[in-house]
């Protein structure tokens, strides 16, 4: 992650249109989204989002009080840079002349990946880990010739026992 | 006890305490205006003549009586001619429940006649918007609505219901008016940092905004202030919360407030922040706004505080509750010093009393007063007449101020003034208005009308858009574009036709006996006051500029 970029954690009704507003919020303020994840949690009512921000101080503490204004935002919080597991899942396609498919194998086991389709001239690669990781190996990738690669952006969880979990009482 | 949705929505605003609602009728909400018809004992419903007016009346109902404004109104075109209301309000913090009728569920999202996406356009300029789509839900969306539109810092929200959501019936059980959601917690140690910046302070500065009037909290900062012998400033949302009796006031501040209010906050050293958003008419350049002052911003809205200023001390919470905190525990004391130099400020920015003969702005302000109380609600539309009414009509009693400070919507001041009489009975209300912002929504003279409402319309006419003018006077080599507007139109024979009194001013002679006859009769009186082009709204501070730039004459 770069200097100026921080992880939100939020946990949201599960609810259609919320997604707009949360990122409506953003454009309108004019705060960048680097990626956003959004998924359901172990309580179907909420759903958790987790988006990479840049911006400075002021961008952090206005983006945290302005998202726990909206009612559909639950809980918000700013992840701990030094304790928090960070994950972000890669797919990736990649020119696979044969050549140099020895190469891309080696590589692919270095950074812990998997192949999980394979062409003529083609690879598909899957890698999980840190961010800057998969940034790692998609710049290695680079020299392969990249086809094309989706990312799922950063999930987030503190480390340890604390949680953003909502306790149904203090939600009434 | 089975309802239909029609039903549930008619329930439901009266159990929660609403007892008017103004709005227009259309294919999308038949079913809920049938309900109306049938309840018209125990709901009054106010036609305007056209929705924005509607959601403005429900905006100056809510400012004048403090309770949540209710509006109503079609799909599609209706909808959408409430979305300058709906901004205005959120803006300004005003409790607004809107409730709009869409096309039946099976319709949604096929371009159907008179469908539009309204909770979509109006997410940014609400606190929260809902589209109910069964009507088991919609009693308890209703009253998370009202809960959610008075809590904290205030707000519009925003219920779309289609047609046939409105027609569907469910079980229907009655529940007691909502509660506000908790304040959040104030912080005891920043309350006691707070009293330790006040006591050690030599020129404590008060600065008072629209959350105080929205808290209520306008006796409780005046407690205050007699308390440590401040004085008190105030945003232009702010005014009418304390009373201009009190000798400290030193009425608003910013880009055109009165010069000493300006000047007194960037020599103050410490400036008490309360119910304040620090908007950029209101503080000018940031960079040079009160740079010898540490400022204690007390506010609801935790997202207020360090967004345009830096603040020294924030602290949150319920404003009558942290004021009071802070005056129990504060030092009473003078500042004997402090006001010398005050006065001082004063006699820097003094006018000569000249005007008192001829027909110029602040004449016709003053004169206005002579005729009101204390308790007569004011409210103004927006431009050079509403920075007049700001610095020169003095306001005694909380909440008889409507004006758009936020959004600055010329053709807010009809309908608000509406809302303002429907709210307050008998009572007189006065609008003051220009002709370019009545121009705007002059339509609901013919609601004003229709109810017999108590209200004096005062037009500042100067055939120009003054403040657009003044700026180009000022700031655009005099190149007065489409400024101009010496329109044609009769103001007397126009309210004439609408069947209130139209009267005419031109000398000050004529703007008594005018008046003495408005305040005379209990039905809408509009009084055309001629006024000269030229009249600029001064002091000025020019935007981006501070109190050294600052315009007297």
């Amino acid at each position: 992650m770069k200097k100026d970029q921080f992880i939100l954690s939020a946990i949201v009704n599960n609810h259609f249109g919320v997604l707009t507003r949360v990122s409506g919020l953003f454009a309108r303020r004019g705060y960048n989204i680097d990626s956003l994840n959004v998924g359901v949690t172990e309580n179907p009512k909420y759903s958790r989002m987790t988006i990479i921000v840049t911006g400075d101080e002021y961008v952090k503490e206005q983006i945290v009080r302005q998202l726990a204004k909206l009612h559909d935002v639950k809980k918000v919080q700013i992840m701990p840079d030094d304790n928090t597991v960070k994950r972000e899942h890669l797919l990736i396609k990649i020119k696979a002349s044969s050549e140099r498919r020895a190469e891309i194998n080696t590589a692919v086991s270095i950074f812990r990946g998997q192949v999980v389709d394979f062409h003529t001239d083609s690879m598909t690669v899957e890698m999980t880990g840190e961010p800057s990781k998969v940034d790692a190996f998609i710049n290695y990738c680079e020299d392969f010739g990249i086809l094309e690669l989706c990312r799922s952006g950063a999930l987030a969880v503190i480390r340890g026992e604390e949680s953003l979990s909502i306790d149904e009482e203090d939600n009434e | 006890m089975k309802l239909t949705g029609a039903q549930i929505i008619v329930e439901t605003l009266i159990e929660q305490g609403c007892d008017t609602v103004f709005g227009y009728p259309g294919g999308a909400v038949l079913v809920i205006y049938d309900e109306l018809y049938k309840n018209s004992d125990r709901i009054r419903h106010i036609i305007t003549a056209h929705e924005q007016g509607a959601a403005h009346a429900a905006d100056g109902y809510a400012r004048v009586t403090g309770k949540v404004g209710v509006c109503i109104a079609t799909s599609g075109p209706g909808a959408t001619n409430l979305v300058t209301g709906i901004a205005n309000a959120y803006l300004d913090s005003t409790p607004l429940v809107a409730i709009t009728g869409n096309v039946p569920l099976s319709l949604l999202g096929r371009d159907s006649f008179q469908e539009v996406d309204i909770a979509g356009i109006t997410m940014p300029i609400t606190k929260h918007n809902y589209i109910v789509k069964d009507v088991r839900d919609l009693a308890n969306v209703i009253r998370e609505a009202f809960k959610i539109a008075k809590s904290g810092r205030p707000g519009p929200v925003l219920i779309d219901i289609p047609r046939d959501v409105q027609a569907a019936s469910c079980d229907f059980e009655r529940a007691d008016v909502v509660n506000k959601f908790p304040y959040p917690k104030t912080n005891k140690q920043s309350v006691e940092e707070a009293v330790e910046l006040i006591n050690s302070s030599k020129r404590p500065y008060i600065y008072s905004g629209g959350g105080v009037v929205l808290a209520d909290a306008g006796e409780t900062v005046l407690e205050l202030a007699k308390k440590i012998d401040a004085p008190i400033g105030c945003s232009m949302m702010g005014l009418s919360a304390i009373s201009a009796d009190y000798k400290g006031m030193l009425g608003m501040t910013g880009m055109h407030g009165t010069y000493h209010a300006s000047r007194a906050k960037q020599e103050a050293d410490l400036i008490i922040a309360v119910g304040v958003r620090f908007s950029d008419r209101a503080t000018g350049n940031i960079s040079k706004y009160s740079k010898n002052a540490k400022i204690i911003h007390i506010d609801v809205d935790s997202a207020e505080i360090d967004k345009n200023v830096t603040t020294y001390l924030g602290i949150l919470g319920n404003l009558n509750d942290v004021v009071k905190a802070i005056t129990d525990k504060v030092e009473p004391r003078q500042n004997p010093e402090w006001f010398a130099e005050i006065e001082k400020m004063k006699e820097h920015a003094k006018t000569p009393d000249d005007y008192k003969t001829k027909l110029v702005p602040r004449t016709i302000i003053e004169k206005v007063q002579e005729y009101t109380t204390p308790d007569t609600a004011v409210a103004t539309d927006v431009g050079q007449h509403q920075m007049w009414t700001a610095q020169y009509y003095k306001f005694r009693n909380p909440r008889t101020f409507a004006t758009s400070g936020g959004l600055g919507t010329m053709g807010f001041g009809m309908g608000a003034a509406i809302g303002s009489c429907i709210g307050r009975g008998e009572k007189k209300t006065v609008l003051f208005t220009g002709d370019g912002s009545f121009g705007m929504n002059l339509n609901e003279l013919a609601t004003a009308t229709s109810y017999n409402l108590p209200l004096v319309i005062v037009v500042m006419n100067n055939k120009v858009l003054g403040m657009v003018r003044q700026w180009q006077s000022l700031f655009y080599g005099k190149r007065y574009s489409n400024t101009t507007l010496n329109r044609k139109t009769d103001f007397v024979k126009l309210a004439e036709a609408f069947g209130a009194t139209g009267l005419r001013a031109t000398t000050v002679e004529e703007l008594d006996k005018a008046l003495e006859t408005a305040f005379e009769i209990d039905t809408p009186v509009l009084i055309d006051c001629h006024i000269e082009m030229d009249e600029m709204v001064l002091p000025m501070i020019p935007p981006g500029g501070s109190i050294d730039d600052i315009i007297i004459k």
